[in-house]
């Protein structure tokens, strides 16, 4: 379904030190740093696949999203998804894909959400009939009903993020790429976004990759972790083997070893829930450290 | 995507962006208000000039209030128009053109939908009565090809202002960071483009024809509208933006294809 061989992506970023002196200093002569975004990245998903796409901030998960979304052009290497190049059939590409940033919103800001829905559809091309019955699915497992008619810009974030959910799967992409889409979420809005990401990868055979920096949303929906660190993939697998390598390489700090140790009188699930997601953190900031890929 | 599928799509994002501005009742009045004073008062400034001139360089009162006119509508049409070209920097600063790239339709198409300025209806109204005024007062002889000129003028000044500015949010491909450079010069056409360029000499109208064609759309078929040449093709002469546009189009294209986005 996607593969990626040998991705590589560079960044010219120009460069100063602090100052106004610096600043005039640099209107005449600029210094550039060329930043290696992505470094030879391969890997491969299969259909109906739910993958978690993690790493520390800047380590090109969103280079890698957008490559594959079809915004930018790597500077070597080959990507196909469903047989087509992102970016060279950029407008049969975007058809087949849904695509949610947590942190950027897709919705019309001052109309109702409805009517962002149905320009959606228009953009789309999405056939009537399609559209009716996507959008009563949507509404009733993200319970859309009682916000539909709200300006997006009177929404709570978590309203907004189950309407920017829905709002990309009204063209029934094959795949659906998720940037960060639990940022900033209650606990209700992120349970009902996760559950609703796995019911639509059972029904629909929907591929999704995620991006995230919470621990759970991977627990709950990834059946498979790529771990990106400096613009290369260090480990790809499940989230036992994830842990594993935590543990291998976390040997002289067993304190923050990654095997989930319930505290006594904890027994609820959702205390325990809790308990193995602040272990996933302790596992994560070491297996970054250890790898020394901050 | 065909044609008709794309000015339906344009209308919609049109109609999205009027319905946002209309949320805010008063302040669309007031901005449509404020608008149409501040292009009355461009008009108000020749109306005193001409109180003690008959001419300028030959031209008079009608004349000059014609290419004025036609410059200020075409101006205003391309600030309804193209304002997302304008405002293109704070498109690609928010993220949003990473949005647009990921919908199955033209990107120009969303840059020019999302961002339509019905707030320039003001002036648009106001450069309507002027040039009414301007029919008026000068002394065309008006036929067919005259009337056909005077709307070549005001389409071809509008592609080409609407050109400039396409060109001006290419270089945010290259710089992310605003570009002021062409301001100067839309900006600068706009307000020395009410006069005839002739009357400013030779270099400045050897500027405006071979830097940016300006001259096209103003002085050359004001010449033969007026009826100071008897060559009707000069009256065609604004069908030249075509090559103006398609230089702009290409530069967009270059630019796109260098696109770096920014953030997450």
């Amino acid at each position: 379904m996607i593969t990626m061989e040998h991705v590589c992506k560079s960044y010219k970023v120009a460069k100063r030190k602090a100052g106004l002196s610096e600043v005039c200093k640099s209107f005449f002569r600029r210094e550039h740093e060329v930043i290696h975004a992505l470094k030879d990245v391969s890997f491969s998903i299969k259909e109906g696949e739910m993958v978690g796409y993690i790493g520390p901030n800047g380590a090109g998960k969103s280079s890698t999203i957008k490559i594959l979304s079809g915004i930018l052009t790597p500077d070597s290497g080959t990507c196909t998804v469903d047989g087509r190049i992102p970016w060279k059939n950029r407008t049969e590409h975007v058809k087949q894909i849904g695509v949610v940033f947590g942190q950027r919103s897709q919705l019309w800001w001052d109309i109702p959400v409805i009517d962002s829905f149905e320009l959606l559809k228009e953009i789309y091309s999405v056939s009537k009939e399609n559209y009716n019955r996507k959008l009563e699915e949507l509404t009733e497992l993200l319970q859309l009903s009682e916000i539909l008619k709200t300006p997006t810009r009177q929404l709570s974030l978590g309203q907004r993020m189950r309407c920017e959910v829905a709002a990309s799967l009204l063209h029934e992409p094959r795949i659906l790429f998720l940037d960060e889409p639990t940022i900033g979420l209650d606990a209700v809005s992120k349970l009902a976004v996760r559950d609703f990401i796995k019911k639509m990868n059972r029904e629909h055979k929907t591929t999704v990759i995620l991006t995230t920096h919470d621990m759970q949303d991977i627990e709950a929906i990834a059946e498979r972790v790529i771990l990106i660190g400096k613009g290369q993939i260090l480990l790809d697998g499940t989230l036992q083997d994830l842990r594993n390598a935590a543990i291998g390489e976390t040997a002289d700090a067993p304190e923050n070893a990654g095997n989930i140790t319930i505290g006594a009188g904890v027994s609820d699930e959702e205390s325990l829930g809790a308990q193995s997601g602040i272990n996933l953190d302790h596992v994560m900031a070491a297996l970054y450290k250890k790898l020394d890929i901050m | 995507m065909s044609l008709r599928k794309s000015i339906s799509l344009y209308i919609r994002y049109a109609a999205i962006c009027v319905r946002s501005i209309m949320e805010y009742k008063l302040s669309f009045g007031l901005m449509i208000f404020g608008r149409c004073m501040i292009a009355f008062t461009e008009f108000l400034a020749i109306r005193f000039l001409f109180d003690g001139l008959t001419e300028i360089k030959g031209y008079t009162y009608g004349d000059v209030l014609l290419c004025f006119s036609v410059m200020h509508m075409a101006f205003t049409l391309a600030e309804l128009f193209g304002n997302g070209f304008k405002v293109f920097s704070g498109i690609v600063k928010s993220g949003e053109f990473d949005r647009m790239l990921l919908r199955p339709c033209s990107p120009i198409l969303q840059i020019m939908g999302t961002r339509f300025e019905i707030g320039r209806t003001g002036p648009l109204i106001t450069s309507t009565i002027t040039l009414c005024i301007g029919i008026a007062e000068s002394k065309v002889s008006w036929n067919l090809l005259t009337a056909l000129t005077l709307a070549l003028m005001i389409v071809g000044a509008t592609f080409l202002f609407i050109g400039l500015y396409m060109l001006g949010a290419s270089f945010c491909f290259f710089t992310i960071e605003d570009t002021s450079i062409l301001n100067a010069l839309t900006y600068g056409a706009k307000e020395h483009g009410k006069y005839p360029i002739d009357v400013y000499g030779r270099g400045v109208l050897r500027f405006c024809t071979f830097v940016i064609p300006y001259t096209l759309v103003q002085y050359y078929p004001l010449q033969f509208l007026l009826g100071r040449s008897t060559n009707r093709v000069l009256g065609l002469y604004p069908v030249g933006v075509v090559v103006f546009l398609a230089i702009c189009y290409g530069v967009w294209c270059a630019g796109v294809r260098n696109y770096k986005s920014c953030g997450s």
